[in-house]
């Protein structure tokens, strides 16, 4: 049995009172939500907060919805739930293919949107897709609300721009009508986090590349995308030829380092695999093939 | 084909004999009612926890606990240097802050001097809670000097490589065995190097020569190791709830090493949730506790958590093997040399028989007819955790199985011949048993090419060929993969095997009760292997009666036997065939009782499951349980019988059994991925009489699990800093049911001729076969790569990196 360090424990009644009691123990405290990052550190006593703050009350951080032409995705939604959402299965079948390779199902069960985007691990399966679909977040503190577009949420691992005394409230997602997309990880075994994913969607129109997103993990892609490669197959057509062009130059926007998951060569290797996958199988559910 | 005869059933509709059964002890466990040493707790108890090395080889310059002291709920600390103050009365070491290990080195039970690995213990605090007790160990400040370590196996024998072992004055990294061997040869070093020599010049012959590592794993029981002790003052009796393996050797180690008088020692052993040779050595934490209880007067409870399980106890292989295989270019197979490097880690920790220092790796010849066979193991010291036989392994068998039969696939693939039918024509024929090895193994009894063929017209062995031809025109790598294997098990006749001087012979003991239930007393120690359903299902069979009337204890070493305990697979050979031998004196006893009953001789009666009976007079007979009940009544018995059915035995075997088993495993490989996907695995197993069929399915399903784990992902590996890259289940991966497939088993049933049920054990038959199966299959499968070898774990990075013709040292950190 693993021991954490000694903690003081509060379970916020709202938003608000999350917010309160953040401002009142300051940097010590740590926002309790799915807790399968947090929990785990602090019985290695990797991460020891003086005061857990417990979301789990909060139901107007859950739910699934359509706001006009977004999708928002509350930000104490589990991994579970993505994965049986009909409203993002309808839009995106990306989040279906990365939840069903997100760790395992008591993981999912509990684990959360919010909870995976602000612990911000370099290797998170969830900010590749809110990458590749440039999503956004909202962030609230007692100022008020400020949203944020993903692609710009992250500082570097393990940190991003919600502040001390704020919190996460939502992800939100553009929908694209015509949009198809994919996702793909290589692990080394069911449940472990990825050696190198990649996740994509693709807007084919008149023959060409309207619009696309693509997002990698544990690959060292600055905010989990490559928007040189977005940028070459724009107005292109979505040829084996281009779409390999564009995928080497997702791996060229890479800095993996190696670790038991992985050398160097071969995850930028899988970078460029991976994502080339993922771009042929959106463009032709995109085709409607 | 199958050796399990009908037989009757009981009132509860269970086998009189053998034939599968519902394991009895299931009960408990699926309702959560098992009683685990973690579950023990007695009044007024203290918890415990051991404070680690950060290092892996570090000078300690000093180490203040005058914080962890004063923390309230804290009772004590203890650190090495308290331990070299206490004298021992005992021929193993002066003082208590060193043990001896079962293979007659020292190690350290808290670090005095320096550590030698990253999670070597090195002070021991006892709290009132268990989380006050981790957090004293936060508030203790130990200065290290820190050392360069030795990491790298290879480089542990250079002229300037760091002195690990310097506490023995050793000069160097080298390990010198109880009798003074610094490498451990078998075999005719001479002979093998002439036949490969003259191979090398014939031009009709091949030899190919590979570098094989079987890599450092872990045996990762779900239950940690832990205990409780508790030192009566009044009584002077010590009593330790334990997770062991050997509850009747550890409680002589701890006579010896405690100084404490053996009488006075109580070994528990409850409950254990596996152990897979992990619970077999003595750990420092276990000491710890022993120390913790006569130190404070109460029972002290430790609990290992899971990085310290992963990172301080017994790991298992780490075998750096180089194997040549000589053959004419026909096929067949003319000699072996291997050569291993084996890292032992910082004390030489190793649990086998003495005179097997390198355990039972020199039955590497394996399941093939050839002359000459030779191996030299150099044993060294490295800065890692100490261990090396654990993990389902026979004694090293599995390193011996994996490098043989991945060395006759390099063969098959150098001589382009199939991997099937070079095996074929090289096993050994029915006609040679009793065999003996080129390395002076006896091998009962086997009908290899029947088991092989039962396994290639289960797989459909040509059907996946020409499937793997017509896959590989379209760009798709599928594998096939075969593994032969054969094992010693059952270790062994006293004079020849021991473990630090204690004989590997175990004892046994059969109570019959007047009403004719009975109870048996084991001195082995089930760990899952479902000894409280098989044993029972042994007597049933020797005495007729029901399996449920017979209850099996086990793991308190005041209520059973003497014996050595459970591990290479030696449960079923040497104490199963005590169960047959002292049921069978029972039953001998109760045929005086019966005579004297019938009024006759004893020569005049017959037995039949269950009873004896006149001869040509069925009618007139006694059960079992009436003799029982006549056997403690006022019957006059004749001279020499003076009551009572009850008996003991014990069983030295004469030999070792040779249980063996032919897999062909399947896998498809995505070149560019690298991932393998396991899509069948057939096992077929000759382990002898099968007690309980199902029983046994169950340990080969486990057994290839762990083989598929080993194959694909398990893997212990260090920087060059000396830390363990595998101390944690996000690290250390263990498979889970999606990368198992449906196991498809067959059998076939070759007794042993001379086991009493002709029983052989099959613990570990699945882990020393399954491993090579699944590697011979993706290197099948990656063979029009040219690729010929890559070592375990074969994870997706080092399928691709072998594609590319430069696959992983798994042994270090990936670069």
């Amino acid at each position: 049995m693993q021991t954490p360090a000694p903690v003081e424990y509060a379970r916020a009644t709202s938003v608000g009172d999350a917010i309160a009691l953040l401002e009142k123990h300051g940097d010590e405290a740590r926002l309790l939500a799915g807790g399968h990052s947090l929990l785990p550190m602090m019985k290695l006593r990797l991460a020891r907060p003086e005061i857990l703050i417990d979301l789990n009350d909060l139901d107007e951080l859950r739910g699934i919805r359509i706001e006009g032409d977004e999708i928002v995705v509350g930000a104490m939604v589990t991994h579970a739930e993505i994965l049986d959402s009909p409203v993002l299965a309808e839009h995106y079948s990306i989040f279906r293919e990365a939840e069903k390779v997100i760790a395992d199902p008591i993981v999912r069960n509990k684990g959360t949107i919010g909870g995976s985007m602000c612990q911000a691990d370099p290797s998170e399966d969830l900010s590749a897709v809110g990458s590749a679909l440039k999503g956004s977040v909202i962030i609230q503190g007692s100022g008020g609300k400020r949203s944020l577009a993903l692609r710009e949420f992250h500082e570097g691992p393990y940190e991003t721009k919600v502040g001390d005394a704020e919190i996460l409230t939502e992800v939100r997602f553009p929908i694209r009508p015509g949009a198809g997309s994919a996702y793909e990880k290589v692990e080394r075994r069911v449940g472990d986090w990825p050696v190198a994913s990649a996740g994509a969607f693709v807007v084919v129109a008149g023959g060409v590349v309207k619009d696309c997103g693509i997002g990698l993990t544990a690959v060292g892609a600055e905010h989990f995308c490559a928007p040189d490669a977005e940028a070459f197959l724009i107005g292109k057509a979505p040829t084996e030829e281009n779409l390999s062009a564009a995928a080497k130059l997702a791996a060229d926007a890479c800095t993996p380092y190696a670790d038991q998951r992985g050398p160097v060569d071969y995850k930028l290797h899988l970078a460029h695999e991976l994502t080339l996958r993922v771009l042929r199988r959106a463009v032709a559910s995109s085709q409607g093939a | 084909m199958t050796a399990v005869e009908e037989v009757p059933l009981s009132a509860a509709g269970n086998p009189i004999g053998f034939g599968s059964m519902r394991r009895v002890e299931d009960a408990r466990f699926v309702r959560g009612q098992g009683n685990y040493v973690d579950d023990v707790n007695l009044p007024g108890m203290l918890h415990s926890a051991i404070l680690r090395s950060p290092h892996a080889h570090a000078r300690i310059v000093s180490i203040d606990a005058s914080a962890a002291e004063a923390l309230p709920g804290v009772v004590a600390v203890i650190t090495g240097k308290i331990l070299e103050g206490i004298p021992r009365p005992s021929l193993l070491g002066d003082n208590f802050a060193w043990m001896p290990t079962l293979s007659y080195d020292t190690q350290a039970v808290l670090a005095t001097d320096k550590v030698r690995f990253q999670g070597q213990e090195v002070a021991y605090v006892i709290a009132e809670s268990r989380y006050i007790a981790k957090d004293a160990l936060e508030l203790i400040d130990v200065d290290y000097e820190v050392l360069e370590p030795v990491m790298d196996a290879k480089m542990a024998l250079d002229a300037g490589a760091p002195i690990i072992r310097d506490d023995k004055g050793q000069t160097d990294n080298s390990i010198t065995d109880v009798h003074g061997n610094k490498t451990w040869e078998s075999g005719n070093a001479e002979s093998t190097a002439a036949a490969i020599a003259a191979a090398k010049a014939d031009p009709n012959c091949v030899v190919v020569t590979q570098e094989i590592m079987y890599p450092r794993v872990h045996p990762a029981p779900m239950e940690t190791c832990g205990s409780v002790s508790y030192l009566d003052k009044v009584t002077g009796q010590l009593t330790m709830y334990t997770t062991t393996q050997a509850p009747h050797a550890h409680r002589t180690v701890y006579a010896m090493v405690a100084g404490l008088p053996e009488q006075k020692i109580r070994i528990i052993s409850p409950d254990i949730g596996g152990g897979f040779g992990n619970k077999v050595p003595v750990y420092p934490g276990y000491v710890l506790s022993v120390i913790g209880t006569i130190v404070t007067g109460k029972p002290v409870k430790w609990i290992e958590d899971r990085n310290e399980n992963l990172t301080s106890t017994g790991f298992a292989r780490d075998y750096h093997m180089t194997a040549s295989i000589a053959a004419t270019k026909e096929g067949k197979i003319l000699a072996v040399d291997v050569d291993v490097l084996a890292d032992h880690g910082a004390f030489n920790g190793v649990a086998q028989p003495t005179n097997y220092p390198a355990g039972f790796f020199n039955i590497f010849s394996g399941s093939y007819d050839y002359p000459d066979a030779h191996c030299k193991v150099t044993p060294v010291y490295t800065n890692k955790a100490p261990g090396g036989v654990a993990y389902a392994c026979s004694f090293r068998i599995t390193e011996a199985a994996y490098v043989i039969e991945r060395v006759v696939d390099c063969l098959a693939q150098e001589l382009q011949m199939d991997p099937a039918e070079l095996r074929l024509k090289n096993l050994l024929r029915p006609e040679q048993f009793p065999y003996t090895s080129p390395t002076g193994w006896e091998y009962d009894s086997g009908q290899y090419e029947k088991t092989m063929r039962v396994a290639m017209e289960m797989a459909g062995y040509d059907e996946l060929r020409r499937e793997q031809a017509e896959k590989r025109t379209r760009g798709e790598y599928m594998g096939i993969g075969i593994s032969f294997f054969t094992e010693g098990v059952g270790a062994g006749p006293r004079r020849d095997m021991d473990i630090l001087g204690l004989g590997m012979a175990d004892g046994i003991e059969l109570r019959v009760h007047p009403t004719g239930k009975a109870q048996l007393r084991l001195s082995v120690q089930s760990q899952g292997q479902g000894h409280e359903t098989t044993f029972a299902q042994i007597v049933a069979h020797e005495l007729g009666i029901p399996p449920e009337d017979i209850e099996v204890l086990h793991g308190d070493t005041d209520n059973t036997p003497f014996g050595l305990g459970t591990y290479g697979s030696r449960s079923t050979p040497v104490s199963g065939a005590a169960a047959s031998v002292v049921a069978r004196k029972v039953r001998d006893r109760a045929r005086i009782v019966a005579a004297a009953a019938l009024e006759c001789a004893p020569d005049d009666l017959d037995w039949e499951l269950g009873r004896w009976y006149v001869k040509g007079d069925r009618e007139r007979g006694k059960t079992i349980a009436e003799i029982a009940l006549l056997s403690h009544s006022s019957l006059e018995l004749p001279e020499g019988v003076e009551g009572h059915l009850d008996a003991t035995a014990v069983y030295n075997p004469p030999s070792l059994t040779y249980p063996y088993g032919c897999y062909i495993c399947v896998v498809d490989v995505d070149p560019g991925t690298g991932q393998v996907k396991v899509r069948r695995f057939i096992a077929v197993d000759d382990c002898g009489t099968r007690i309980n069929p199902m029983i046994v399915e169950g340990q080969v399903h486990g057994g290839l699990a762990d083989g598929v784990g080993m194959a694909l992902m398990e893997l212990i590996a260090f920087d060059t800093d000396g830390n363990n890259l595998g101390g944690s289940f996000m690290d250390y991966l263990l498979p889970t049911a999606v990368e198992c497939p449906d196991w498809e088993l067959g059998e076939t049933v070759t007794p042993s001729p001379h086991h009493p049920i002709g029983a052989k054990g099959v613990g570990e038959s699945a882990t020393v076969g399954s491993p090579a199966a699944v590697v011979n299959a993706v290197i099948d499968a990656l063979s029009p790569f040219g690729v010929r070898h890559a070592d375990m774990p074969l994870t997706p990075a080092n399928v691709w990196r072998a594609i590319q013709g430069n696959a992983i040292r798994v042994d270090m950190a990936i670069e």
